[in-house]
């Protein structure tokens, strides 16, 4: 991305002066040069378009991990003021609706699973269903969907999956409110008929880490984070129904635009006013979708849990915190000194409120709310805290963020060859997709380090400990 | 059926369909489609699945057939092989065959749906091209 003109207000933080013709509100872009150079014009492209939307408070957004998507940059943060005709948008969502990351911190050492590696390896993929045409074991019908719908993590637990004790440590306490299951699709509902409890495939895995390196000893100590400890990382979201709630609320919006009086800069901006029927239509599905990414991780946790018990009998995985990156969630936010009710688009870019904030459990509320960024297979993963002021309406970066079309990735490695060089630097790779592997190499991400230290820069998130991947299971 | 081809996005992949009719074009970015799911060249059409939808815009069309291939794929548990559409004043007419996934296929990535961006179809030199970019 060519930055020339680029003004950078503050630390990591860089706008672009909105010339007197143009209708748009600011732009903010987080991350050093080295990170926006490499960016795609794309991103600066569609962050544009975004500025464009009715209703937008502040600035739109995009976090250091950014890169092209469809509509919304992927990274890209926006904020809408309902009174002012704000907009909701299934394009600045996404497809995979609260595709995030549950982090399960254990009891065990490094040296503790390190002789039983490759068993345990083996467990998670045989109990983990992954990868594209893989099934669950958990068959649904409608109206029994429609109650997951509902209830989230807390349906999951009602059922078996994993404890109470969980609960508190996902968003929302596990159950997303305002879910509408009647305005999500029968198509939907039947893509997700053998897909509760699967890993999905592209970018989602489940990883078993350690702990290397702390950063912060006292947000460590709040999280239950030591070196040389054991973690899991699943990253996953709402299957087919969530990818089915996207596909056709991408399309009713886009064809109802025009009735609507909104003008698309990208069709893939489809969207509607948050209070027309046609954005709480979207609303109530969109957080039926979320239900069901809760519910999803709650199982994956529960069946991670089964697979390490079969290898060590005295396992405990308890939740460090679920969080997702791939939503609109209503949240108070105070702009300009005056606290407004704001519905927050996080595309591919996670919450991060900071200490104090009451819907954090109490374990934390000290510290502030732990932010994932998941990395790479090969290289590793970050636990940040959300800080104080952050200036992106609490948001910040999800993960390591593309740098490399699937396409070339594919021209440049072999599936078969990485997961032996892996295997080789002592990371065990289990999938059912060499070309998926190759597609995911770790070259093909942005340096994870790099967007951890813009991310810590920029004031979006605290790093608190770096994880090591050990064995993963890929989709 | 039309050829297939693919396009860069950086996240995802751009799906391209080509052949002597619109029908066959959208086949070809069916085909495209699944290619990335699956080696198609292993995959036995066992089993055909019928449908039909209706679409006024051509380019929206596109996204819908690709859409509700997605949809009949996961829902039999599926991958499709060799497609046919034919359109019908605003009504389509889709078919698509393929197998159950088995073990022994090779599994490419999972395609969640098909987008707007950079949705484009239109005809040159008596060829139609239909492009998109479809979400892994």
């Amino acid at each position: 991305m060519d930055i020339q003109g680029f003004q950078e207000k503050r630390p990591r933080c860089w706008s672009i002066p909105v010339a007197p013709a143009e209708q748009r509100a600011p732009v903010q872009f987080f991350g050093d040069e080295q990170l926006l150079a490499t960016m795609d014009d794309k991103v600066r492209e569609q962050i544009m378009n975004v500025a464009r939307l009715p209703g937008l408070v502040g600035a739109a957004m995009t976090m250091p991990d950014a890169h092209w998507g469809y509509g919304f940059p992927i990274g890209g943060v926006a904020a809408f003021d309902p009174e002012q005709g704000g907009i909701i948008s299934a394009g600045g969502v996404g497809f995979d609706i609260s595709c995030g990351i549950r982090c399960l911190r254990t009891n065990l050492a490094l040296f503790d699973i390190s002789p039983l590696l490759t068993p345990l390896a083996d467990e998670l993929f045989r109990r983990i269903p992954a990868g594209v045409g893989e099934e669950g074991h958990l068959r649904l019908s409608v109206s029994e969907l429609d109650e997951v719908l509902l209830g989230g993590a807390r349906w999951a637990v009602d059922h078996g999956y994993g404890t109470q004790d969980d609960l508190e440590f996902v968003e929302e306490n596990g159950r997303m409110s305002g879910a509408v299951p009647e305005n999500v699709s029968l198509h939907a509902k039947q893509r997700q008929h053998g897909e509760m409890g699967t890993l999905g495939s592209g970018n989602h895995y489940l990883e078993v880490q350690v702990v290397e390196h702390i950063f912060d000893g006292e947000a460590a100590e709040a999280f239950g984070l030591v070196k040389g400890q054991v973690v899991v990382s699943i990253h996953c979201g709402s299957r087919g129904l969530g990818h089915q709630i996207g596909t056709d609320y991408l399309l009713s919006l886009a064809r109802a635009a025009g009735r609507l009086g909104i003008t698309l800069p990208d069709r893939e901006l489809a969207c509607a006013p948050i209070l027309s029927d046609e954005g709480q239509r979207y609303l109530g599905a969109m957080n039926a979708g979320i239900n069901c990414a809760l519910a999803n991780r709650q199982i994956l946790a529960h069946l991670t849990r089964a697979a390490f018990r079969s290898i060590f009998p005295h396992a405990q995985l308890e939740t460090l915190y679920d969080v997702s990156h791939n939503t609109c969630k209503a949240e108070h936010h105070d702009v300009d000194g005056r606290p407004r009710l704001l519905y927050v688009h996080r595309k591919g870019a996670t919450r991060a409120f900071g200490p104090m904030h009451p819907s954090l459990p109490a374990r934390y509320r000290h510290v502030g709310q732990p932010v994932i960024i998941g990395g790479t297979m090969g290289t590793g993963s970050y636990v940040l805290v959300g800080m104080e002021g952050n200036p992106a309406f609490s948001s910040a970066s999800h993960g390591a963020g593309r740098s490399m079309s699937r396409h070339a990735a594919l021209k440049q490695w072999s599936g078969r060859k990485l997961v032996d060089e892996l295997a080789h630097e002592g990371i065990l790779i289990r999938t059912r997709s060499m070309r998926g592997a190759a597609e995911e190499a770790p070259g093909a991400y942005k340096d994870v380090d790099v967007v951890a230290r813009a991310t810590e820069a920029a004031g979006l998130a605290r790093r608190v400990a770096f994880l090591r991947p050990k064995a993963c299971v890929k989709g | 059926m039309g050829s297939s081809e693919y396009f860069e996005h950086v996240a995802d992949m751009g799906v391209v369909g080509r052949g002597t009719t619109l029908g066959e074009a959208y086949e070809g970015a069916a085909a495209a489609m699944f290619g990335l799911m699956a080696d198609l060249s292993e995959v036995h059409p066992r089993e055909t699945v019928r449908f039909s939808f209706t679409e006024p815009d051509v380019e929206l069309a596109l996204v819908v057939w690709l859409n509700r291939l997605l949809v009949e794929a996961r829902t039999r548990g599926m991958v499709f092989r060799t497609f046919r559409l034919r359109r019908e004043n605003d009504t389509w007419h889709g078919e698509a065959s393929g197998e159950r996934w088995r073990e022994g296929l090779t599994r490419g990535t999972e395609v969640k749906g098909a987008t707007l961006t950079a949705l484009r179809v239109g005809q040159r030199d008596g060829t139609w091209e239909a492009r998109c970019v479809v979400d892994m």
